[in-house]
């Protein structure tokens, strides 16, 4: 009997205790995640040559920086990369601020009908705004905004996944007696956004950058419709690099790792707290 | 900041001072309060009814008419797109490819998604490396994977076909065959985002009490025994979530076709439209043969199935109209 006991506390004990296997299997994951960006800067870095040879090679050449000069020679990339900058600094900026003001008012501020609102948005959250595309491009055009970058900024100032979760974030880290403190000492509302709820939900505010930030300069179908080639974003620009009649892999591939480098750099610094994000949204959504 | 009326007066509400008369500040105050939570919020309901709302009722419009792009007059046919639309063959073709290609993607995704969950969840050292590893894809652009991986299915050149080779099988013409290019874009859709949904799937895991587990154990089940009663039943709504937002997701489908076709630059989702998807088509109905009315009706039919599977998973669940986020504070 003794003996089924400690093996009982024994397994309990390691309930949740890795294999070996468990480090395998994910280290050939990551190797899976990781291998696309490789290859693409291993073609980058080469020449077409290397793709009809019968074994490919598999250290990187040294042809890198000859073919990106070449992305910057075929479409305007650095005006593209500015754009994409632009567009995407603007979208994150509005959206943490209008996304934390709404976040504000629908967690701590009593207004009428604000519930009936707040479900108003959960519910928009499942409308595809993808489908909007024709109306939208027709209004832009009369607006004569098609092929500025007005036009993919505006519809992107605010969405309903930032209100969502800066309200909830908000609910928990920002508490009535803090406010009301404020009120006391004669703040206005807009100071007591800035100066005591601005500060206690920053953490979640960073969070919803990193991803609006990440979304906003992935962002292709809207960017394509609406821009032209002569003024376009980076995931635009990438797309024309590809569709001429021939395609030069090398050249290509060159751009889709620069234009891969910048978010790779910024998701490896900001890893850990993206996956927080991921799974914190996860469990709270 | 005033310090002065840092004790409000017993009995009133904060905020609120009893000062004999109103004075201009406190009914400034009064204003404040009442009107600014409408300014806070406005942003959002603007920005929809510009991007959200008034596009869907717009689209309806365009739909019931001839409307060529640059075109100041266009005709009213009611609804004359959609039977058309019902009885073009190349629409019924998108919308069985995009089907085809959802399953593929998606069902290997969840229960990849699920394995690698539970993977994450056993006390790794490192933890949060693998887990930002397994995210990586997340980060990639759809164009660079789209451009990335059209080169690695590759039909003469590509290194997947070079590898089927390297071990006595025979290469796939990836983007020639139906099957093939459904396959090879469900891989380029799971590429991206089984991280992501594994990371979705480990926090609800973790939510789940670790005595239910023990007493599991205690009672002798085994390891599938344990994820089949204990971690399966308690996942459900995690799940049902990630079904929900994967739907969505593959039902608009645009970008991996686009960039997949063997002609760089072309709507038609291969020769015989072999992996045309609906936003696709309905993209080339709209920009390239600009019928802008046709293109419409296509939109409002996707729309229409999106809302139906979305209701259908709402019915079966019930689960959205009891999140924490609509209950009343």
């Amino acid at each position: 009997m003794t003996t089924i006991h400690s093996g009982l506390r024994k397994s309990v004990a390691t309930l949740g205790k890795p294999r070996k296997a468990t480090y395998w299997v994910l280290a050939i994951f990551v190797l899976g995640s990781l291998f696309p960006f490789y290859w693409s800067f291993l073609v980058a870095s080469r020449d077409n040559g290397m793709l009809t040879e019968p074994v490919p090679p598999i250290l990187p050449g040294g042809n890198f920086f000859a073919n990106a000069s070449r992305v910057f020679d075929t479409v305007p990339f650095w005006k593209a990369l500015a754009n994409s900058v632009i567009v995407s600094g603007t979208v994150t900026l509005t959206t943490v601020l209008f996304s934390s003001l709404a976040g504000f008012a629908f967690a701590k501020l009593r207004f009428r009908g604000k519930n009936g609102l707040f479900v108003f948005i959960v519910v928009t959250l499942a409308v595809p705004t993808q489908l909007g595309i024709i109306p939208l491009f027709i209004a832009m055009s009369k607006l004569g905004w098609a092929g500025g970058l007005q036009s993919v900024i505006v519809p992107n100032l605010v969405t309903a996944f930032g209100v969502f979760w800066m309200r909830q974030y908000t609910v928990d880290a920002l508490p009535y007696e803090l406010i009301e403190a404020a009120r006391v000492d004669g703040c206005s509302m807009i100071r007591i956004f800035w100066n005591v709820c601005l500060p206690a939900v920053r953490p979640a505010a960073a969070i919803l950058a990193m991803f609006t930030f990440m979304m906003s300069w992935n962002d292709f179908l809207w960017p394509l419709v609406v821009l032209d080639a002569g003024n376009p974003t980076v995931q635009v620009a990438l797309e024309k690099l590809q569709s001429g009649y021939y395609v030069d892999y090398s050249l290509v591939l060159a751009g889709t790792t620069l234009a891969t480098i910048p978010i790779l750099i910024v998701f490896l610094l900001l890893g850990r707290q993206i996956v927080a994000g991921i799974m914190q949204g996860a469990v709270k959504g | 900041m005033t310090v002065i009326d840092k004790i409000a007066p017993e009995g009133s509400k904060a905020g609120e001072r009893t000062s004999p008369r109103p004075t201009f500040r406190h009914k400034l105050s009064r204003w404040d309060v009442k009107v600014s939570p409408y300014l806070y919020i406005a942003p959002f309901f603007i920005v929809f009814g510009i991007v959200g709302l008034f596009p869907l009722l717009y689209t309806a419009y365009v739909s019931l008419f001839k409307w060529e792009a640059g075109d100041d007059n266009p005709v009213f046919i009611g609804f004359d797109n959609f039977k058309e639309l019902f009885a073009d063959s190349q629409f019924w073709n998108a919308l069985t490819n995009t089907i085809s290609i959802f399953l593929l993607s998606s069902i290997p995704q969840l229960i990849i998604a699920m394995l690698l969950a539970a993977l994450l969840g056993s006390r790794l050292r490192g933890a949060t490396g693998w887990r930002v590893g397994i995210l990586l894809p997340y980060a990639a652009s759809l164009v660079s994977i789209g451009i990335i991986f059209a080169n690695l299915f590759g039909p003469k050149y590509g290194l997947i076909n070079d590898v089927l080779q390297l071990i006595g099988l025979d290469p796939v013409d990836w983007q020639a065959s139906r099957f093939g290019s459904h396959v090879a874009i469900a891989i380029m859709v799971n590429w991206r985002w089984t991280g992501y949904n594994a990371l979705i799937v480990l926090a609800a895991m973790q939510a789940i009490p670790k005595e239910l587990h023990e007493a599991a154990l205690i009672d002798g089940a085994g390891m599938w025994r344990r994820f089949t009663a204990v971690t399966l039943p308690l996942l459900k709504p995690t799940l049902i979530f990630v079904t929900i937002t994967s739907t969505i997701g593959g039902l608009q489908i645009f970008t991996e076709p686009k960039l997949f076709d063997a002609m760089p630059g072309s709507n038609n989702g291969g020769s015989s439209n072999q992996f045309q998807t609906v936003t696709l088509y309905l993209y080339q109905s709209a920009f390239e043969n600009y019928n802008l009315g046709y293109a419409s009706a296509i939109a409002w039919v996707l729309f229409v199935i999106i809302v139906i599977i979305a209701l259908v998973n709402f019915l079966l669940t019930g689960r959205l109209a009891r999140t924490p986020a609509v209950k009343k504070k």
